[in-house]
Formats: structure tokens, C-alpha cells, sequence
């Protein structure tokens, strides 16, 4: 193909691509470091934006823990879809002949958009009629019939799990093509050696699924830093009950459209900016530390 | 989450390739289910837990509102459909219905078609501008774009697209593009470069070629990027949150939201919203299976 017909090819893409994802995505950075009046620019500001968020309320209070939140979404998510979600792969691995349907009813709520999944969970642990409560009650539980979202203590635990549910098919599906990467002749091998199923996983699959955990972890942390849809459905934009299911792009959001502080667009785009720091430079180290991992074992 | 998948190059792959070289190829053994009856009962219960809430909100929105507060656990017996006639007329979602077929189909529509051109081009391309392209593109499966909400509400403010379903489309139909381009490039890739020879010998121009002859053979890529991007699309809710004004241009996910906030004891006609929004998926992926999963896996091993 010609050069010339070629660029000719890409130019719809490359024209689209440019307009609404690249430059957007160049000018966040600097929206950040100016002052603003309302919707006007004004003089450059260095990182007085940034350093409003750590000085200035509700900035002090509302920031390390709707932070805190995003941070515990990740490790429960993570540590639930590396334990749970592994070992069902694994059993689903060994049983090819459900593993297609099974798989298929695991991914079911993947589908349904996070919103829906937020109303449909809220009105299933609403404590007056929900189903949920009406049947640990009836099974004699009624101590455990509390009002789940109501509670400050338990509602991001609920965000967690729910959101856990919602996604737990993906890393199997994941796990799944990974274990199917695995050769028979490696497992074969060691049970020949006498080695038991549980020594065969742990010594052999294990360490080679540990780049499909890194993966898998990775996108899990991107996933829980951006978290904003799910939490918003449960809570609204302020993280209801009392801030307890806050995160980081819900402050920004209202930060940026509902505060009405005259400088809202700074420190909103301070807050998006150190956002993208945070998922750019975990994202980074982690998958640093994976590809040293994947050297050593295909060397 | 759903686009960001592609990002790994498929160590297992690699991993698995291996000590498999210069063995014999054996036909596959059939492997003994681990944990027995127990880890199986253990599948299966948590494949009701998966499904049950699901089937309570299609069940709870076959029932009456009265009938839902007073027997939270019992079945529509016998099923009424009032609570989908109250939502889909003065609940508006016949309105939100509409906007998030037209803004999702657009979207999709445009995404494809031009990804497909970029990516055949970028896959035959031999000049090294097309390499650079090329990770342009794909630099762009990493980026987290909902954090640049507040330039995409002023560059639509400035393009006058502020409230406008067409904007929205736009704006999807881009993002879709980085996924879209990564997955073709790699079908593209995997066709003769003999199939173009021939062409140009019988006279064929590039876009005969491209149209008559390629795009057909990469028909099953197509249908894969198509499928896999019109569920992140539909269920999003930022972007018609921020970028869309007047209740009749909202789509489903925002719609809903509106409508649980007037009428948030109404649980039948809610639940029956819900329903609404996630029916076109359940029927997507009843006829698509295939395509979701080798969309979730992308860049995974095979």
C-alpha cells in the first residue's frame, strides 16, 4: 500500500481519536496548574492547586478518606478474585464438560450496567422489604438483618462485594485462558514424580499464572481508582451514608459541578490529575516488577 | 476496565510455548475433577448466587408495588405487566430507550468503520509514520479518559455539542477506536499480502481491494469488536451525566437515575426500569456469547 493512501485510510480514525480522546487527555494536565475564575483561565499557578487539596476543607477531610475507600475497594476486590475467583478457575479447569456454562453464568452480571447493578442491590437490602433481610430473618438470623447501606460500618463493604460479584467472571474467564496455557506435560510430569494435585498446582501452575495474576491484579487497580458509577448509584455524589462509600472521582465530580467554589475547575482537575498519577505510576510499577518475574521464568 | 484487557501481550503464551517445543502432540486427557462432589456443589451454588438477584429483579418487576412491600420473598402470581406500562410511558424509558439504541449504534457504527480502515492501512503499511501511528493508537488503551471530563465538557461546550446526542456519539465512537484498531491490525496481519497482488493485477484500486476483498475476510474480527464494545457504551454513565441537559436526550443509565430519584418507593416500576436497561444485553449475549468472551480475552493466551 501507498504511503499516501494509507495515511488517507487512517485519517478518519486519527482525526476522531485526536479531537476527543488526545487532546482532552493533554489539556487535563494543565487545567490543573492555573488559577480559575469560575470557567475563565487566569495566570499560571504551579501546584496552588494541589497543595488547596491538602490544605483547605472539605479537601482535609473528604481526600484521605474517600482515598481510604479506593484503596480498600482494591485489596478486597484483588485479594477475593485472587482466592476465590483463582481456585474457580481451577475447579472449573478440571471439568471441561460444565466449564463453557458455567463460565457463561459467572460473566452474567459483567453484563448489566453498574448502575442497575447499584438500584438492584440497594432495593434487594433495603431493610423494610428487601429480600434479603426478610429471609435471614426467616431463617432465624434476625440479628444479621441490619440495615446494610444504611450503616456507615458495613455500606462499603457492600460496595466491595457487590462490585466483586459484578465482576468475578472476568478474572475467571481470565484465569480460565491461562490455565488453559499451561502444559499438560509439566503437571503430568510431577504427578509421575508422585507429586499430589495440591503440590502439582502450588509448584507448578501457580508460578506459571503469576504474569495472568499480575494482569489481572493491574487492571483491578485501575478498575478500583476510577470506581465512580457503582458508588453513585449507592450513595449519590456524596458518598451516602455520611461520606462512608466516598471516592476519589465522586469528590472530583462534585468538586467540579456541584461545589460552586469559584475555583472549582483547579482543584477538580488537581484532584483528576493526582488520580492519573496514582493509576499511571501503580499500573507502571507493577507491571515492572511482572516483567522481571516473566523473564525468569521462560529464561 | 473492559478496553484496558488488551494490554497484556499474552506471556502464557510465551510461558506455555515452551517446553512444548519438539514434543509430541498428544490428543487431550480428559482431567480428573479436582475436589469432587463438594467443589462441584460449590460451582453450582455460586452460579444460583450469580443468577438469583438477577432473576429477582425480572421476577419483582412482574409484580404489583402493594405485593412486593407486603411478601418481599413470593413470586408474581399471577405476573402483571402495569409496572412496565408505567415506565415505559410515564416513566419516559420508551424516550431513554431510544437515545441509547441511536447514541450506541452510531457509536458503534462509526467506531468500526473507521477503525477498519486505519487498522488495515497501519497493518500493510510499510513506512515507519504507520508504525508511530500505530502506538499512538494503542497508547490510548491505557489512558483512564472518564479523568478528562472536565476538557471534554469544555471542548463540547466549545463545539456547541453540550446537550447533543450526536456529540455523545462522537465521543464514544473515538474511545472505541484504540480497541477496535488493536484487535483488526492483528486479523489484517494474518492475511497473504498475495490476496492484495492478485487484486492489483486485475486492476483492482486500494479501496475495491480493501472493501470487496479484505473486509470480508476479517467479517468474525468485526463482529467481535462490535459486540465487545457496544456493552461498555450503552451501561456508561458519566458521560451522558456530565455532557447531556434536558430529560429527553438522556440515555438509559442516567435516565434511570432521574426516575429513581422521583420515584424511589415506586419499587415495581424501578425494578421493571432495570429490567428495561439491561434486556438488549441479555439478548446480545445470548446471540454473542462467542464474541464477548474472545473480546474479554484479547491479547490473552488462545
Amino acid at each position: 500500500m501507498r504511503r499516501r493512501t494509507g495515511l488517507v485510510f487512517v485519517a478518519p480514525a486519527l482525526a476522531l481519536f485526536a479531537v476527543f480522546v488526545l487532546y482532552p487527555m493533554v489539556t487535563a494536565f494543565s487545567y490543573a496548574f492555573f488559577q480559575w475564575q469560575g470557567t475563565t483561565r487566569g495566570a499560571f499557578a504551579g501546584l496552588e492547586n494541589f497543595v488547596t487539596l491538602f490544605t483547605r476543607a472539605p479537601f482535609t477531610t473528604d481526600l484521605p478518606r474517600a482515598l481510604l475507600h479506593n484503596v480498600l475497594f482494591f485489596i478486597g476486590t484483588m485479594l477475593i478474585q485472587n482466592t476465590f475467583g483463582l481456585t474457580i478457575a481451577y475447579l472449573l479447569y478440571t471439568r471441561p464438560r460444565s466449564r463453557r456454562m458455567l463460565q457463561t453464568l459467572y460473566a452474567m452480571p459483567y453484563l448489566v450496567s453498574p448502575i442497575v447493578i447499584g438500584y438492584l442491590w440497594t432495593l434487594l437490602l433495603s431493610p423494610t422489604f428487601g429480600p434479603v433481610n426478610t429471609l435471614l430473618t426467616k431463617v432465624g438470623l434476625e440479628s444479621w438483618a441490619l440495615p446494610w447501606l444504611g450503616d456507615p460500618k458495613t455500606a462499603i463493604w457492600v460496595v466491595i462485594l457487590v462490585s466483586v460479584w459484578q465482576w468475578i467472571g472476568f478474572p475467571v474467564l481470565l484465569y480460565g485462558a491461562a490455565l488453559g496455557g499451561v502444559p499438560e506435560e509439566l503437571t503430568e510430569a510431577a504427578r509421575v514424580d508422585g507429586a499430589s494435585n495440591r503440590q502439582a498446582f502450588s509448584k507448578i501452575t501457580l508460578p506459571l499464572l503469576v504474569p495472568a495474576i499480575g494482569t489481572v491484579s493491574v487492571l483491578t487497580f485501575i478498575f478500583a481508582m476510577e470506581a465512580f458509577a457503582l458508588p453513585y448509584a449507592f450513595g449519590g455524589s456524596t458518598g451516602n451514608p455520611a461520606g462512608a462509600t466516598d471516592f476519589v472521582s465522586l469528590l472530583s465530580y462534585r468538586t467540579a459541578f456541584d461545589s460552586g467554589a469559584t475555583d472549582a475547575i483547579g482543584s477538580s482537575s488537581a484532584l483528576a490529575t493526582l488520580l492519573f498519577l496514582i493509576i499511571f505510576g501503580g499500573a507502571y510499577a507493577a507491571t515492572a516488577v511482572l516483567r522481571r518475574h516473566e523473564r525468569r521464568i521462560t529464561a | 476496565m473492559t478496553t484496558a484487557v488488551v494490554t497484556t501481550e499474552a506471556p502464557q503464551e510465551q510461558v506455555a510455548a515452551r517446553p512444548t517445543q519438539g514434543s509430541r502432540r498428544r490428543p487431550p486427557r480428559v482431567n480428573r475433577p479436582v475436589g469432587g462432589a463438594g467443589a462441584s456443589v460449590l460451582l453450582w451454588g455460586y452460579a444460583a448466587l450469580a443468577l438469583v438477584p438477577l432473576l429477582l429483579m425480572v421476577s419483582n418487576s412482574f409484580r404489583t408495588n402493594a405485593d412486593l412491600i407486603t411478601d418481599p420473598l413470593g413470586l408474581p402470581a399471577p405476573p402483571t405487566t402495569a409496572s412496565y406500562v408505567e415506565a415505559w410511558t410515564t416513566g419516559n424509558f420508551a424516550t431513554y430507550f431510544g437515545n441509547s439504541l441511536l447514541v450506541t449504534v452510531g457509536a458503534v457504527a462509526i467506531s468500526t468503520a473507521v477503525a477498519t480502515m486505519a487498522a488495515y492501512a497501519l497493518a500493510r503499511g510499510r513506512s515507519r509514520i504507520f508504525r508511530w501511528l500505530e502506538a499512538l493508537f494503542l497508547s490510548g488503551l491505557m489512558l483512564p479518559i472518564h479523568l478528562a471530563i472536565l476538557p471534554i465538557f469544555y471542548l463540547f461546550d466549545g463545539l456547541g455539542l453540550i446537550d447533543s446526542r450526536l456529540g455523545l456519539m462522537l465521543m464514544y465512537a473515538a474511545s472505541g477506536i484504540p480497541f477496535s484498531i488493536f484487535v483488526l491490525t492483528t486479523f489484517f496481519r494474518q492475511l497473504p499480502e498475495e490476496l492484495e497482488e492478485a487484486a492489483a493485477l486485475d486492476g483492482a484500486s486500494s479501496w475495491q481491494t480493501f472493501w470487496r476483498i479484505m473486509v470480508p475476510l476479517v467479517r468474525p474480527a468485526l463482529a467481535t469488536v462490535a459486540v465487545f464494545r457496544f456493552v461498555p457504551i450503552w451501561n456508561d454513565f458519566l458521560f451522558p451525566l456530565v455532557l447531556l441537559r434536558s430529560e429527553d436526550k438522556y440515555t438509559l443509565p442516567v435516565g434511570l437515575t432521574s426516575f429513581f430519584g422521583e420515584n424511589a418507593t415506586n419499587y415495581s416500576a424501578v425494578f421493571a426500569g432495570l429490567v428495561i436497561t439491561t434486556v438488549p444485553l441479555i439478548v446480545l449475549f445470548l446471540v454473542a456469547t462467542k464474541q464477548i468472551v474472545a473480546g474479554l480475552t484479547a491479547g490473552m493466551a488462545k
